[in-house]
């Protein structure tokens, strides 16, 4: 009796104590409340720097949000279809879940490359123009750390989504794995809606 | 309660959750282009983000749908930013 008693106690440490959840879910929270504090400082700083100082070109006119605000549809549709794919790898849909979760790995490389054609745009044309540049005004810098930072996320996000489609159909991963990188990917998406609005539209 | 009734969240509706972000996003786009006084911008513009964001974190993410807590988690940081904003404002002199 007391040999399965450990067994079983040693089934149920699989979930963790504080949700009815893996541990993989609950780890994935804990570390992005720790990479939304990463963003949160920079955020906080930039929204400082930028209250301090005199000189601050409009952001709108400067950066120009046509471009942008297509990038924020297409991570608003990459969320959506990466629910999808996590919805149909749930109801064994496996063709399904293949195709949604391909949508949203493109949809985070299209966004790569929408972001790769405005700095390039940015750092060679747009700023020269009006004097600017990354080591001579906050205006540059703020904006290049901010985004750079998010467009590594996005990198690493289209990486473990590729990674996890891979383990999915070669039937290493399940449903709960999806769930976890898909928590990743809204993060991402998330802190682009903020980053949208304050560096931006503001 | 078993694993299997615990994992079954109720299926939100993800596309009527699309389509309120991609309305607010239009919204947001329209309210940078219009000429409004720049507070009024400034609050539309952060309640609809942050309307956005709660969207993202309740319906795609689940925690609507998930013990407390996960979303006392996931409040931490924005209750550290504030504290981080207020204990930095003294230093801004413009």
């Amino acid at each position: 009796m007391s040999e399965a008693a450990a067994i079983d106690s040693a089934a149920e440490a699989a979930e963790s104590p504080l949700t009815p959840e893996s541990w993989g879910k609950l780890g994935m929270w804990v570390f992005l409340a720790a990479d939304a504090m990463s963003f949160g400082g920079l955020i906080v700083c930039y929204a400082l720097l930028r209250n301090a100082s005199a000189n601050w070109p409009p952001p709108a006119k400067t950066l120009g949000i046509n471009l942008t605000a297509f990038m924020t549809l297409l991570l608003i549709v990459s969320s959506v279809t990466m629910v999808l794919s996590l919805s149909a790898i749930q109801n064994g849909d496996m063709k399904r879940f293949k195709r949604f979760l391909l949508l949203t790995i493109s949809g985070g490389l299209l966004f790569l490359g929408c972001q790769a054609y405005e700095w390039t745009h940015l750092i060679t044309e747009r700023l020269p123009e009006i004097g600017i540049s990354f080591s001579t005004h906050l205006f540059a810098t703020t904006f290049f750390v901010l985004t750079g930072f998010h467009g590594m996320h996005v990198t690493g996000g289209v990486i473990y989504n590729s990674c996890v489609l891979a383990a999915c159909l070669r039937g290493r991963y399940g449903p709960k794995h999806v769930e976890i990188a898909g928590l990743y990917w809204h993060f991402v998406d998330l802190v682009w809606i903020l980053i949208f609005t304050f560096v931006y539209l503001i | 309660m078993t694993t299997a009734q615990a994992h079954a969240h109720p299926q939100p509706n993800y596309m009527g959750v699309f389509w309120w972000l991609l309305g607010l996003t239009i919204a947001e786009v329209a309210v940078a282009y219009a000429h409004l006084p720049k507070l009024i911008m400034v609050i539309l513009l952060v309640g609809m983000a942050f309307t956005k964001a709660a969207m993202v974190a309740l319906y795609f993410m689940h925690l609507k749908f998930e013990r407390s807590t996960l979303t006392w988690i996931a409040l931490t940081p924005l209750i550290l930013c504030i504290f981080l904003s207020l204990m930095l404002l003294p230093d801004i002199h413009p």
